[in-house]
């Protein structure tokens, strides 16, 4: 049996393997993200991203309990990938999520998976995509991602989720500045996370008249409608039709440590995910990401054949043309693409 | 070309509540380049197996400071070849008497570091050791 049949058996280990081809993009992990990929799109895929020690874990942990309960209406089984930061020295990493996540030890409908960024700057690694599709196709309904903690808006894991969270914490609200706006543009809910300290009403307040002076991104929405033959903006999830019926981003407070707010918080997730169906904004964003994704590979593909018939000579030598300015850029362009 | 990066989970299993030595290997892991999973105080044999098959490591290193070693690295052993994990190198830091040594090695532990022992050491030690060069390192 391949590995990506074995992970569709339901093997633990050899989805743990997969997991780690795919992170160090051999042939292997290639080759079972294309025999999965027939099998993905079915996961409720959730980001959760927030400045460093804002309690990302720890949501990601009760979120995770919530979901596994089956006395609500019914228990999803739960995939969780928390990324940390390499060092950009030495390459290492200590990945430390899963400190926070013990409650969830011994419950195999809960597979959790520790990445390091790699290098990789927005808050995401590069196999993170890969990894959520194994997740997916290996029949966990709700993946969770917990991004690297840069306290700045990460464009990657709004693409990449379909509910993102923001986390906030007490202590913002003095100081409006240090809610970037481009936070409030990725985030589809705002969460007030630790809730028990001194200055939530503060940073409600503060959360809710950036929300008040318009929700960003239904900006972005109106004002960068795709035009044929225009690249579709990153963030132009929704469409014309939907722009009169807009996801208002709700605040959320909890107490990640205790629990608090959680019911709350995992049904305005479900809202989201009811109005992404609903709106048609789901299938939207799927064909945004899927394209982003298409692109990428197709560029990347084109440029290593090329590279593969090209000689390397050939290359330097029109550079020095072009230094020479004996060549114009689009001339060396076309120089170079008659060589293959 | 990335190269394979070596991914290690050091845990500090049994009750004392004391993790300032795993953190020191866990840093000096990192700093030579490895992946490390942290996974905190207080883990059970159960737990650490369960985090060594989903994080697909290639070493695990135990602290153990509570004088239980010899009911816990059996176990954590036991469980990590019920998971199809034989080939994960197992290494034991802490306070070990020297009568024990020899038993934990021959249980299958690929090292045992007392205290005092060079970080450069362990690191060597785990790079020989998930490169597959040796079976087993003398302990220090
Ligand atoms: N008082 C209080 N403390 C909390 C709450 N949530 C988390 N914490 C604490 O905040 C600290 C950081 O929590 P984590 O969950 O590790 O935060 P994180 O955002 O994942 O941190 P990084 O991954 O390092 O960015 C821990 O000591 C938690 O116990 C909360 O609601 N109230
Ligand atoms: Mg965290």
């Amino acid at each position: 049996m391949t590995l990506a049949q074995d992970v569709l058996q339901g093997n633990r280990l050899a989805l743990a393997r997969l997991l780690t081809h795919i992170e160090n993009n051999t042939e292997e992990g290639k080759a079972g993200l294309k025999a999965l990929f027939p099998q993905t799109g079915k996961a409720h895929i959730i980001g959760v991203t927030g400045a460093p020690g804002t309690g990302k874990s720890s949501l990601v942990n009760q979120l995770a309990l919530h979901f596994r309960r089956s006395d609500s209406t019914r228990s999803y089984r739960v995939g969780i990938v928390a990324v940390d930061p390499s060092s950009p020295f030495t390459g290492g990493a200590i990945l430390g999520d899963r400190v926070r996540m013990r409650d969830l030890a011994g419950d195999s409908g809960v597979f959790i998976r520790s990445m390091a960024s790699r290098g990789s700057l927005g808050g995401l690694a590069a196999a993170t995509s890969g990894v959520v599709q194994a997740l997916d196709a290996a029949g966990y309904e709700i993946i969770l991602i917990e991004t690297v903690g840069a306290g700045q808006a990460e464009v990657d894991i709004a693409r990449l989720a379909h509910t993102t969270l923001v986390v906030e914490t007490p202590g913002l609200g003095d100081d409006i500045q240090a809610i970037k706006a481009g936070i409030l543009e990725i985030a589809d809910i705002l969460v007030i996370n630790k809730a028990d300290q001194p200055g939530v009403e503060a940073a409600e307040r503060a959360l809710r008249s950036m929300l008040q002076l318009g929700h960003p991104a239904a900006h972005v929405f109106e004002n960068h409608q795709p035009k044929p033959g225009h690249e579709i903006p990153v963030l132009s999830f929704s469409t014309p039709e939907v722009t009169g019926n807009h996801w208002i981003p709700p605040i959320v407070r909890t107490v990640a440590t205790e629990g608090a707010g959680l019911p709350e918080l995992v049904e305005q997730i479900q809202l989201h995910y009811q109005y992404l169906k609903d709106s048609g904004n789901l299938m939207l964003r799927e064909r945004t990401r899927l394209r982003s994704e298409l692109d990428l590979l197709l560029r990347e593909t084109l440029m290593s054949r090329w590279r593969e018939r090209v000689a390397e000579e050939e290359y330097w030598l029109t550079l020095d043309l072009l230094t020479q300015r004996k060549l114009s850029p689009w001339e060396a362009v076309e120089e170079l693409l008659k060589k293959c | 070309m990335v190269e394979r990066k070596i991914r290690v989970l050091v845990a500090k299993p049994g009750l004392d509540g004391h993790d300032r030595g795993a953190k020191v290997v866990a840093r000096a892991l990192r700093d030579a380049g490895m992946e490390v999973i942290y996974t905190g105080l207080r883990q059970t044999p159960e737990m650490i197996a369960e985090s060594a098959l989903q994080e697909d490591v290639d070493a695990v290193g135990l602290s153990i400071l509570s004088g239980a070693h010899m009911a816990l690295v059996p176990r954590v052993l036991e469980l990590l070849r019920e998971n199809g994990q034989e080939h994960v190198k197992v290494f034991v830091g802490g306070i070990i008497p020297d009568e024990d040594i020899p038993r934990l090695l021959e249980m299958g532990v690929a090292g045992v570091y007392g205290p005092g022992t060079l970080t450069d050491t362990i690191i060597e030690d785990i790079r020989k050791l998930t490169a597959g060069k040796s079976e087993q390192v003398v302990s220090s």
